[in-house]
């Protein structure tokens, strides 16, 4: 008898629903995959528009001037230096203002108020705080500071707007990053007698240090780039000033400014403004990220 | 009072042992080190420990077995009070530690520290050098200089069967050794305060065999010098590991006493079920 | 008692007691067939009777492979006094099914002498010693510790009747030298017939030892007499 050379499989009908069944989930996989995809290259599309805009419209006008000279009257040419100078120290304060203060009440959330009620209530002003409008702080500021020391415009009150800013960002993010500590070595830590203060400082800081650095840095990105708030604080100042008590220009302020203007080179100016906080928004998170993921290579 | 007569084998000749003689020879039970007198346990409401009187033997292991929930962790964990950091928790009775009560608020808190140590389940080091992970506790409570500080260091790693290992990395991050020597460093960081008793929380429950087994070799060798309470969910550790078994319920101390005794002939049928894995 | 969590623990146990019980019946068999053999002075059942021994050390050797595969899950308190338990006792059972072939076996040297009237006594010797046996396997399987205790103290009354037969038999010996031959080969086989009793008694200490623990029985006495015998 001769061997034949294929065998044929016989289909039993369990077999046969099975596949029908799988055929199905398998053409509806590929639709939800393809519809997922599709939504993802569209939002990249619009992605990818506004950062070839901000690039072919502020490459051309990102020079060394712009950072050497002042802001110019509409027909001449000029820099951002003075924005420059008003954001880096603007920011700059905002962050000393609200780091140490979300960094403590942070640490406080974490360690004490845990497990409390308060604590419970304090998060969820925090998160309201987070989500709160920036024009609304800055008008804040302006009610309590700016009013209040006779109508005067000032950086300080700009670094205050903007501290109201970090402050809940730091808050947030010392506090989950503390919590991510594990439990065991806060008792390990407090069980060899070491009190409470030296535990939080010597070796829960230390651990969670990376993540809190983190939450400091995304709080600097966003900052960067606030505008409302400085409107009503920092008012703008079209002259280069290094006095905190002052009106002090920002480079977003001045790009809400040079904008819409009609002036080519202010128009110029502003598109090189838009790129340059882009980019420093950019940088920023960049490291920001490398320092998270270090981290957590680290704690596993 | 009668006297112990023996035949000498070797030359069938009749030689008597006075009685003290005899008795002396006999194993004595050892000291009471520490001592749990009606002791109960509040989470809130929730009563978890309930009327526990447990006399834990000076320089020997005393496991506590039980299910998941019965209380076993909760106990531990009021022989050094570590449940204070946290609300809602509330322990009555006494714990005699030497003869005192160290639940009373009056006992300071710093003495306590010193005499209990504690090791985790989860292996915990610092976030530090192996070196500074030791010294830590024993700079907090002791005024030492460098070369004290460096002999105490390494004494401590060699208790914890580490020193070996670590002698040429000490300045390296606690961080970087593997799951079991981090756990023997948790150990070393425990024993560099010289407590005189130690708290062991499942501390191979998240280890492989091998790191297992040396914790357990380890455990052998630091009774010689430390009382050590051990909680485990593995009842063959507890078998091989300890000199006392406590078993717990839901709460209640169902059985406790000698390991040889519970785990070859336990009173109580529930100690038994649970001990050949008919329930639990 | 609750079943173990892992069913097949609780199979394996059984299989094993299932062994230990058919090993008990045939060497209980065994017994009561020498002892039947002996009666009726038939060659062919001896050998037959000697073949069926083979039977029994199988199934001690299946146990040993069973009680180490038990081994294997750590057995513990009730559990681990279970496997001691079951190994010794099969190797208890083991040697009483050895002694009842070696009866079997002398039997078919007595065949060459003519009949003695002592194999009746052997015979009443032989019976009191198939009940032990059989009396204590059904207290292993029970779980009985006083039937176990009862058995323990019933072998005074064997080794009395031992020793009575002992006694016989050497006055029987000294009357007649012609007997001696088959009047050895007849103790040697009472011998072989209180070594079973006392098998038995071993088997009673282990059943004890799976109810109790270690736990001593309470003490009884030994009336083997026959190392002091003087006729």
């Amino acid at each position: 008898m001769s061997a034949s050379m294929t065998t044929t499989i016989v289909l039993s009908d369990r077999d046969k629903a099975a596949a029908k069944l799988y055929r199905r989930r398998r053409l509806t996989n590929i639709i939800a995959i393809g519809l997922a995809c599709a939504a993802a290259v569209f939002g990249l599309c619009f992605l990818g528009w506004i950062l070839w805009t901000l690039l072919s419209k502020g490459l051309a006008h990102l020079s060394l001037s712009l950072f050497t000279q002042d802001q110019p009257p509409p027909m001449e040419a000029g820099g951002l230096r003075n924005a420059i100078v008003g954001s880096l120290m603007m920011c700059g304060m905002g962050i000393a203002i609200g780091t140490p203060l979300g960094v403590a009440a942070g640490t406080w959330l974490a360690e004490v108020g845990n497990h409390r009620k308060l604590g419970t209530v304090v998060r969820f002003v925090n998160d309201i705080l987070l989500s709160a409008p920036s024009i609304v702080l800055g008008l804040f500021v302006y009610a309590a500071f700016v009013m209040q020391t006779g109508g005067n415009f000032s950086a300080i009150g700009g670094a205050l707007a903007l501290a109201f800013i970090v402050l809940p960002v730091v808050v947030r993010t010392t506090d989950e990053m503390l919590r991510l500590v594990p439990v065991q070595m806060r008792e390990a830590a407090l069980s060899l007698g070491v009190p409470q203060w030296k535990v939080t400082m010597q070796v829960l800081y230390r651990s969670a240090l990376p993540g809190i650095v983190t939450g400091i840095l995304l709080a600097l990105a966003r900052i960067s780039g606030e505008t409302a708030p400085l409107l009503f604080t920092a008012f703008g100042n079209e002259f280069f000033s290094l006095d905190v008590t002052g009106a002090m220009s920002a480079v977003p302020l001045v790009m809400y400014k040079f904008a819409g203007s009609g002036y080519e080179n202010w128009e110029h100016l502003a598109w090189a403004g838009a790129l340059l906080v882009t980019l420093f928004v950019l940088a920023v998170s960049l490291v920001a990220r490398t320092l998270l993921l270090r981290n957590k290579i680290a704690n596993d | 009072m009668t006297n112990f007569t023996r035949i000498d084998p070797m030359n069938d000749a009749r030689t008597t042992v006075a009685p003290h003689v005899r008795d002396a020879a006999l194993p004595l039970a050892p000291p009471v080190k520490v001592s749990a007198r009606d002791l109960n346990f509040w989470y809130d409401k929730f009563h978890a420990v309930k009327h526990i009187n447990l006399d834990v033997p000076e320089k020997r292991v005393t496991a506590l077995i039980g299910p998941s929930g019965c209380g076993k962790s909760t106990l531990l964990r009021v022989f050094n009070r570590i449940y204070a950091l946290y609300p809602k928790m509330e322990a009555k009775g006494e714990v005699l530690l030497d003869g005192e009560n160290i639940l009373d608020p009056k006992y300071p808190m710093n003495r306590l520290r010193s005499k209990v140590g504690m090791v985790f389940q989860k292996p915990v080091p610092f976030p530090m050098t192996i070196y500074e992970n030791v010294a830590y506790g024993i700079r907090h409570h002791e005024k030492l200089g460098k070369a004290d500080l460096d002999a105490r260091v390494e004494l401590a790693l060699r208790q914890a069967a580490l020193w070996d290992e670590v002698k040429d990395k000490l300045k390296e991050s606690g961080l970087g050794l593997s799951g079991g020597q981090q756990q023997r460093l948790c150990i070393a960081r425990a024993v560099a305060l010289k407590p005189d008793v130690l708290l062991l929380d499942e501390p191979t429950s998240a280890l492989d065999p091998i790191s297992t087994s040396r914790i357990e070799q380890l455990v052998e060798e630091l009774k010689r010098d430390f009382t050590i309470m051990i909680v485990t969910h593995n009842m063959q550790q507890a078998a091989r590991v300890s000199d006392y078994t406590a078993f717990m319920y839901l709460g209640d101390m169902v059985e406790h006493g000698a390991t040889e005794q519970i785990f070859s002939n336990p009173v109580k049928q529930q100690t038994e079920d649970y001990i050949t894995g008919r329930f639990g | 008692m609750n079943n173990h969590i892992v069913k097949s623990y609780d199979e394996e146990q059984r299989g094993l007691l299932d062994e230990l019980i058919r090993m008990g019946h045939m060497s209980v068999s065994q017994l009561e067939a020498a002892l039947d053999v002996v009666e009726r002075r038939d060659d062919k059942a001896a050998e037959r009777v000697i073949g069926n021994d083979e039977a029994i050390d199988a199934l001690e050797q299946q146990v040993n492979h069973d009680v180490i595969r038990l081994i294997r899950r750590g057995p513990l308190a009730g559990d681990l006094r279970v496997i001691l338990a079951a190994l010794r006792v099969a190797s208890d059972i083991e040697r009483i099914g050895d002694l009842a072939a070696n009866i079997a076996k002398r039997s078919m040297a007595l065949n060459l002498a003519p009949p003695l009237p002592h194999t009746r006594g052997l015979d009443a010797l032989g019976r009191m010693a198939a009940r032990q046996v059989r009396d204590v396997l059904d207290a292993y399987v029970q779980r009985d510790g006083e039937a176990a205790l009862r058995v323990r103290a019933s072998d005074a009354e064997l080794d009395t009747l031992y020793t009575g037969l002992f006694r016989e038999l050497l006055t029987y010996m000294m009357e007649d030298a012609r007997a001696i031959t088959p009047c050895t080969h007849l103790l040697f086989m009472a011998k072989n017939l209180e070594r079973i009793g006392d098998h038995a008694t071993n088997i009673a200490e282990n059943v004890w030892f799976l109810i109790h623990g270690e736990e001593l029985m309470p003490p009884r006495d030994k009336r083997d007499g026959t190392s002091t015998t003087m006729v």
